[in-house]
């Protein structure tokens, strides 16, 4: 299952730039079989789609020499919740950054909503559109207020008039209990607040799936459950989630799936309650004895 | 708990000590406040007032204000009539004499548009209109030949209207230009960079003297016969270009101190680069690079006056041929206070401007 071999970056894919075309091709070669059909879907992004929405097959990553993700196989339904941990530097940031083309992968493909994701930049800002994405330093936008940052997406790629993209972003200020901070600046907020507008921005631009890069990791402890309650709240609407974290009250009450990363790989995949009563990898184990203590 | 509440309340609201407030306190506070401090304080004042006085009595008491040269000689103070009574060509130079009130009329109208954009809420895309109309309708006024308005050559602008011309055009097309070659020289596009990096140090490589020198002497050569530039179109040309490449290196400063994840949050939304630029990064990274932009800009105001070097009469080349008039020889002192004084007033708007940009900007 884990191949420990260690892979060199392909010379040609390491060159970063405009090569579009070919790269598609060369990925598309190495990947096998399902050639022909993702190259067709990825044609007609409109088309309904009926198989998973996100789909990982044999991805690699290298930092320059550093192997960072090796291997990764992942398929995720919609509404499905995924909870992704591990040790620091195990590649799960990098991983889910990858699907929002972040990060850049050099092997293997990532399909989106039925559009792969290569060098093409307008299928990336396509795809960019259905997935939003939750980061652990919140990255509000901090010269513009609360609803400017919401109602920015909406207008300026979504093309919503403004009194439209205002409701929206209302609407979701309204959920994430902040809407009388409309007006306020980021700076003014604590960081448990300003992680729910991070959370309500992303929510304005209605994505398919929404991304979470540890988003209580740097929140102080008395406002890590406010954001938490959010992100529950948003599971049980059946939001597809991939979401980084040590939460494991949160893994345990709203994942499907729990997947454990070490070193660049999926090392177990798992339900949560099998994951943490009966671990079946012994690097799970020893994590989790430390984090539980 | 409670009993401290209590106890709290009962505690009496004490006037601070009289040494610590008032004009005995702040004069303790700030000019007294030690050994060095106060002798600092006293040797300060001692040369305040050695030197005042006589300053006032020099420039104001024994000043003579409208005499012709023969009385300056006489006179123990300053003589201010070199200003006075050339005071004409010091500002409008060449330009014909009968003919002057149209560069008066051009600059209360420059005036008054720069009065009305330094107010933020009334900048909108119809203001930039505004200065296009209002900048075409100054040079129709000034260069004239139409509506009985006599035509005055460009090369008979000169004194303040030319130095004014230099930098409104000059510092406004260079800020755009610097900002795009600072987006330039950090793409990710080798050839694009490439050319930017090469332009910048090449430009900030060589002195702004050599660049004018360049544009007047050297740029004719290039020129298939029979095709000339006018002159003052290539000192522009020289000081924009000139400028921007500085101002490409202080905004590339704020490009870096925007953090990664600015990007990375617009990237997410689905902004292009063109939209990520324009509503999230530059607003941030212009904002915190105002005070050097504004230095960068006041230093090219006052660079202006080196076009003296390839022939053009600016504010500074006026002063000196009044200066080599024989009647008024020998006052060079007050003739040039005076245009350090209108180059003040210019830095001055500028700076105070930028402060209150910073403050209204301020989040």
């Amino acid at each position: 299952m884990f191949r420990n071999v260690k892979l060199q970056p392909p010379p040609r894919e390491r060159i970063k730039d405009l090569r579009g075309r070919r790269l598609i091709n060369s990925t598309l070669r190495e990947a096998g079989e399902n050639n022909k059909m993702t190259y067709q879907a990825t044609k007609t992004p409109d088309k309904v789609s009926t198989g998973p929405i996100i789909r990982i097959v044999s991805m690699h990553k290298w930092f320059g020499e550093f192997h960072v993700l090796k291997d990764i196989n992942l398929s995720v339904d919609k509404g499905e919740r995924i909870v992704i941990c591990g040790p620091s530097g195990s590649g799960k940031s990098t991983l889910i950054r990858c699907i929002n083309r972040l990060e850049e992968h050099q092997r293997g493909k990532i399909i989106v909503d039925d559009i792969e994701l290569t060098n093409d930049i307008k299928n990336i800002e396509k795809i960019r559109v259905e997935v939003g994405m939750v980061f652990q330093h919140f990255n509000l936008f901090p010269h513009l207020t609360i609803l400017e940052n919401l109602t920015l997406g909406p207008i300026w790629v979504r093309k919503l008039p403004r009194s439209e993209a205002e409701d929206i972003a209302m609407y979701f200020l309204e959920k994430v209990h902040i809407a009388e901070q409309a007006a306020k600046f980021p700076g003014q907020l604590s960081g448990g607040q300003q992680q729910r507008v991070a959370i309500a921005r992303s929510l304005c631009m209605k994505p398919k799936v929404m991304l979470f890069d540890e988003p209580t990791s740097a929140l102080d402890p008395e406002m890590v459950k406010e954001v938490l309650d959010v992100m529950m709240q948003l599971a049980h609407e059946g939001m597809t989630m991939l979401v980084v974290s040590h939460e494991m009250g949160f893994a345990k009450s709203v994942a499907h799936r729990v997947l454990f990363m070490d070193s660049g790989q999926i090392l177990e995949e798992n339900t949560p309650g099998e994951f943490f009563s009966n671990p079946r990898h012994d690097r799970s184990k020893l994590f989790l004895s430390q984090i539980l203590h | 708990m409670e009993q401290t509440s209590i106890s709290l309340h009962t505690i009496e609201e004490v006037k601070p000590p009289v040494t610590s407030i008032g004009v005995i306190g702040w004069a303790r506070k700030n000019l007294f406040s030690n050994i060095l401090n106060s002798l600092l304080t006293i040797l300060i004042a001692y040369g305040l007032f050695r030197s005042v006085p006589t300053f006032i009595k020099w420039a104001f008491v024994n000043a003579v204000w409208w005499s012709d040269g023969q009385a300056c000689n006489q006179a123990s103070g300053a003589c201010w009539s070199i200003v006075t009574k050339n005071l004409r060509f010091i500002l409008f130079g060449f330009y014909p004499y009968e003919q002057q009130w149209r560069p008066v009329f051009a600059i209360v109208l420059l005036a008054a548009f720069v009065f009305f954009s330094s107010f933020r809420r009334n900048w909108n895309k119809y203001l930039l209109v505004a200065w296009i109309v209002g900048l075409t309708l100054i040079g129709l006024i000034m260069h004239g030949g139409f509506l009985g308005l006599p035509s005055v050559e460009t090369e008979q602008w000169s004194g303040i209207s030319l130095t004014l011309l230099l930098s409104i055009f000059g510092l406004s097309a260079a800020y755009p230009f610097g900002v795009i070659l600072a987006l330039g020289r950090r793409s990710r596009l080798p050839a694009i960079k490439t050319l930017c990096v090469v332009y910048i140090e090449l430009i900030r490589g060589v002195p702004l003297i050599s660049m004018l020198f360049m544009a007047s002497v050297m740029f004719p050569l290039f020129l298939p016969e029979g095709v000339t530039i006018n002159k003052i179109l290539r000192a522009q040309v020289a000081i924009i270009m000139f400028t921007a490449a500085y101002i490409a290196e202080v905004v590339r400063g704020g490009l870096q101190a925007i953090p990664r994840g600015q990007y990375e949050a617009a990237e997410t939304l689905g902004l292009n680069y063109y939209l990520k630029m324009r509503l999230i990064i530059l607003p941030q990274a212009l904002k915190t690079v105002i005070p050097p932009t504004v230095s960068i800009l006041i230093s090219a105001f006052k660079d202006t006056s080196l076009v003296v070097i390839i022939g053009l009469f600016d504010l500074l080349r006026t002063t000196h041929v009044t200066l080599s008039n024989p009647e008024w020889m020998g006052f060079s002192t007050e003739a040039y206070l005076f245009t350090a004084s209108i180059y003040f007033v210019g830095c001055f708007v500028m700076s105070n401007f930028s402060r209150r940009l910073e403050r209204e900007l301020k989040t």
